[in-house]
């Protein structure tokens, strides 16, 4: 899908060709073997393929921290910043060129934390891209300090003796956040779950927030180890307006039907702490999007300097 | 270059005596001044009010028509200390100076000759900052002297004996609140017309030009407003032209080519639309934010975007975003945002993405002084980031240069693939100057990034091994596609791990500067090309130094001066240049220790920046003379700094 409405990139569309997987390859990924980023990894690969996203006109924007690596390992072009500031970075290329397609990537540190102000904006602002927060509820890169998200009680290097603090729930931040417009959690242990979820992220028209349940093997390796034991903890959202995996219905037979468009249950969804929900908490493909409302016009040269000239008699002595 | 005519301005006009009931009288039949029109070649007008009084609105108006009528004009904001001062306190001062000339004006000048005041209180408060010439002509609102409050009456009284002491100010008491009474029931909004009438009848100004004036300034209001703010003009005008005699000619001479009149952040506004950048991405910050404030009401007719982002950090981060996806954008803040973006602007240079950033600096540390001026980002510019920052540094030092430094600013960014950083000041951010009308021309907008195809295999840090230039990859360029990082890296953007990887890549982003520099020019000098004292500025005190030089002249000090347009890299040839003077000296709106100071000697003297920076690129032992006090240098205390250096110099 491309949204091709910029008179100055128009007409620039490459060849019609079938994009495979090897073309959207970049590195040589050097994640730590069991590293949820892995699998993260290969589902956008996979979501460019199915979509046929062209590579030159693709944009992976990330942080700092293991999964802002991420870009590196795409073959699509790629911004790899600032800790916390991958969201304005994004805000700025779609401001300039809406017909890119956006992929930001994100930690739970990078996202949650340093970079918490631009998150709370970047929902309302409501731009047309796809954010993924890859929460591992750990610091990884920087060697075991707690972070937002970490379990209270959970031992790290900065909290040896537990993490003292009940963990931020970005969902229940998202959903709280003025205009935002698509908020969904996933886990990295279930593909088609992660998959069907990036593809309805993708194609939704706004700013889609996922988050992405990993774990670090190093440092938080059993923090999901209950749900990996017994699926049917786990309990799936689902409606024909959110995410719907046919295939998972034997391995996880818990399933709540939500219409994504109740906010209200939404937040209480996220709130109960009792049970972890995969799915679409939230979508209201109707807000308005800051993209739509702040549009560059690329005019013609002639025309500014007419238009100059004509700013410039206001000011004539 | 206009020499200030000290004698026919300040001897003319003054009265040695303290102003009397007599005096007051002989004002209003003009008995007092002898010849009733005095010809000067220039004067500076202060208005003053409490704030919302629209002293301000007054002076802007009879700024701008002074420039349409063909006089040379400075102006600058008085602004009080607090945000919604009580009436009747110094501290809420509320005003402007108008400097104006037969020729061109490039500084606000030393101290005002006349003075229009709302209230005694305001007044006293230029008074004490030794705004006023000694022998100022002021006028002022008499309707506190038989004020029904006893305090407010007292307050009046001892005003008065504190402004008689040591001066020879003529104070004319004029019944402004009487007289507008007789026009509107509230005279808070209105007395600046009024006052208004008084300068135009006293500078005898075009009084269709003034009416045109007001239109433009109250476009947004009713007729009713315009129709009410003509008859207080007329009624200003009418009163002083009975009860004054006081004229004052400066002499006008309509400029042959076109002209326009603005401030400095109004000229980057408009520099910002003529360097073809089509998105401004900015957080509020004092003195900056009149850039966006402009821009925000027109941009969108050029097809720009103004951003206001989140905060600091996003607005740069918003900027580079755009840059590196297309045509360069850019960002605009002052000292503490300049902070803020330290670590966006390291990224943007070790990922080569081109990005403007306009400082319009104001007093620091910390929050320091919002609204008032200095130029002391200057080193933090140059070396605030973390590691080896190359980057382009320049200033322009007039209203004009405003305008153009972003056209320019543009390009280099654009062909340096770096952050350009221009420092303005709020000196030039709210100082009003007449200046040639800029030609647009096609070059100055740019074209769109090159997104033409590249092969697969093509190197997105392909630099020339001489001058460190490379092409960029915007995205949409096939085949280019790769990611940046603000990790060191090597050619192919690839994290470095090789030790010489790191060597090569700041070798290649500091090349760049070398390059570009062998495109500059020496500075040009101002008086002699060799002498006694070699006056080196930067910045927005360019005016006030070569005021400065002339009048040091014309008392027959060896004296020039050069002004720096670029800090980094600094022009070719200043070494050679310092050495055909005896002695070198920055003057510079920052702190530097008194050389006499305690404790201070010549190897733990910190000395202005400027200063600290030709000492370490020249080896030439150049001195400093440097004030913060939040406003502009005046010219006369330059001189002072200039007459001090050069008795200490061995030939004077």
């Amino acid at each position: 899908m491309s949204h091709l409405t910029c008179p100055l990139f128009s007409g620039i569309l490459t060849e019609e060709r079938e994009f495979r997987i090897e073309d959207y390859e970049g590195a040589v990924a050097r994640w730590c073997s069991g590293c949820g980023d892995h699998a993260v990894l290969a589902a956008a690969q996979r979501l460019l393929r199915s979509e046929q996203l062209p590579p030159d006109r693709t944009v992976f924007v990330s942080g700092i921290g293991c999964s802002s690596r991420f870009p590196h390992y795409m073959k699509t072009y790629g911004f790899h910043g600032l800790h916390g500031r991958a969201l304005p970075v994004a805000t700025g290329i779609k401001l300039n060129r809406p017909d890119l397609s956006v992929f930001v990537v994100m930690g739970d540190g990078d996202c949650c934390s340093i970079g918490a102000g631009h998150w709370i904006h970047a929902l309302r602002y409501n731009m047309d891209m796809t954010a993924l927060l890859l929460d591992n509820a750990i610091y990884g890169l920087t060697k075991n300090q707690t972070s937002p998200t970490t379990p209270q009680g959970h031992t790290s290097n900065t909290h040896p003796r537990g993490s003292r603090l009940p963990p931020l729930d970005p969902l229940s931040v998202s959903l709280g956040v003025t205009n935002a417009s698509f908020v969904a959690q996933t886990a990295e242990w279930i593909p088609a779950h992660l998959a069907a979820t990036l593809e309805a992220a993708h194609r939704h028209p706004g700013f889609a927030f996922i988050r992405i349940l990993q774990r670090c093997p190093e440092y938080t390796a059993d923090l999901y180890e209950d749900l990996l034991k017994d699926p049917a903890a786990v309990e799936l959202l689902v409606h024909d307006d959110g995410v719907n995996v046919p295939s998972l219905e034997r391995s996880h037979p818990h399933r709540l039907l939500h219409d994504p468009r109740d906010l209200d249950r939404a937040r209480s969804l996220a709130r109960d702490a009792s049970r972890i929900r995969l799915g679409v908490f939230f979508r209201d493909p109707s807000r308005p999007r800051y993209d739509d409302l702040f549009r560059i016009a690329h005019r013609p040269v002639a025309e500014k300097i007419e238009d100059l000239n004509r700013e410039l008699d206001r000011h004539a002595v | 270059m206009p020499t200030r005519a000290e004698g026919e301005v300040e001897g003319s006009l003054g009265s040695a005596r303290a102003p009397t009931a007599t005096d007051r009288e002989a004002a209003r039949d003009g008995t007092l001044h002898g010849p009733s029109v005095v010809t000067v070649r220039e004067h500076t007008v202060e208005v003053v009010s409490d704030a919302g009084e629209g002293a301000q609105k007054c002076a802007q108006i009879f700024g701008a028509v002074s420039a349409k009528m063909g006089n040379g004009v400075w102006t600058v904001e008085i602004i009080p200390a607090e945000i919604q001062p009580p009436p009747r306190i110094p501290d809420g001062a509320s005003g402007n100076r108008v400097r104006i000339g037969e020729g061109p004006i490039t500084n606000w000048g030393d101290a005002a000759n006349l003075v229009v005041s709302f209230n005694e209180q305001v007044l006293l408060a230029r008074h004490r900052l030794g705004a006023l010439a000694k022998d100022a002509v002021i006028l002022l609102e008499n309707m506190w002297e038989t004020h029904p409050d006893e305090a407010i009456q007292r307050q009046w009284v001892e005003a008065l004996d504190e402004l008689g002491q040591d001066t020879s100010y003529t104070i004319i008491p004029v019944p402004m609140e009487e007289r507008c009474l007789t026009l509107v029931e509230e005279t808070r909004r209105g007395k600046n017309m009024f006052a208004l009438g008084l300068l135009a009848r006293i500078y005898d100004r075009d009084m269709e030009l003034v009416k045109a004036q007001i239109a433009h300034a109250f476009r947004k209001k009713s007729q009713e407003i315009y129709d009410r703010n003509v008859e207080l003009l007329e009624l200003g005008y009418g009163w002083a032209d009975e009860n004054l005699a006081l004229r004052i000619q400066v002499p006008t001479h309509p400029s042959e080519q076109p002209m326009v009149v603005m401030n400095g952040n109004q000229a980057l506004a408009l520099g910002a639309v003529a360097s073809g950048m089509e998105l401004c991405s900015m957080y509020p910050i004092t003195p900056a934010t009149s850039v966006s404030h402009y821009l925000a009401d027109i941009f969108e007719r050029f097809g720009g975007v103004v951003h206001q982002a989140e905060d600091e950090i996003a607005a740069a981060g918003v900027a580079i975003g755009a840059s590196y996806a297309g045509k360069v954008a850019f960002t605009v803040t002052s000292g503490p945002g300049l902070a803020l973006k330290t670590e966006f602007l390291g990224l943007a240079v070790m990922a080569e993405i081109p990005l403007v950033l306009v400082d319009v600096q104001r007093g620091g540390p910390s929050t320091g002084l919002p609204t008032k001026v200095e130029q002391s980002d200057l080193l933090a510019a140059l070396f605030g980031q973390p590691g080896d920052a190359p980057k382009v540094i320049l200033a322009p030092a007039t209203i004009e240069e405003c305008f153009h430094s972003l056209v320019g600013a543009r390009r280099i960014a654009e062909a340096l693939r770096c952050p350009v950083l221009v420092l303005t000041d709020a000196n030039l951010a709210t100082g009003v100057q007449p200046f040639p009308r800029p030609k647009p021309r096609e070059e100055w907008f740019g074209v769109g990034p090159d997104l033409s195809p590249v092969a697969d295999d093509a190197l997105p840090y392909d630099w020339n091994p001489e001058t460190g230039l490379s092409r960029r990859f915007v995205p949409g360029t096939p085949g280019g596609m790769h990611t940046v990082t603000g990790l060191s890296h090597d050619q192919r953007s690839r994290v470095a791990y090789a030790p010489a990887v790191h060597q090569q890549g700041c070798q290649m982003r500091s090349r760049k500067l070398a390059a570009f520099q062998q495109t500059l020019r020496p500075p040009a000098v101002y008086g002699d090309e060799s002498g006694g004292l070699l006056v080196v500025g930067w910045g927005s005190t360019k005016g006030a130094i070569e005021e400065a030089v002339d009048r040091a002249r014309e008392e027959g000090l060896r004296v020039s001066s050069t002004h720096l347009t670029f800090l980094s890299p600094l022009q070719p040839g200043l070494k050679k240049l310092f050495a055909r003077y005896e002695r070198v000296m920055t003057v510079e709106i920052n702190y530097s220790d008194a050389p006499d100071a305690p404790f201070i000697d010549d190897e733990n003297r910190r000395r202005g920046q400027l200063a600290w920076l030709l000492r370490a690129q020249t080896l030439t032992d150049v001195d400093c003379w440097t004030r913060v006090y939040g406003e502009p240098l005046r010219p006369g205390d330059i001189l002072q700094g200039i007459r001090v250096r050069a008795e200490q110099g061995a030939t004077p």
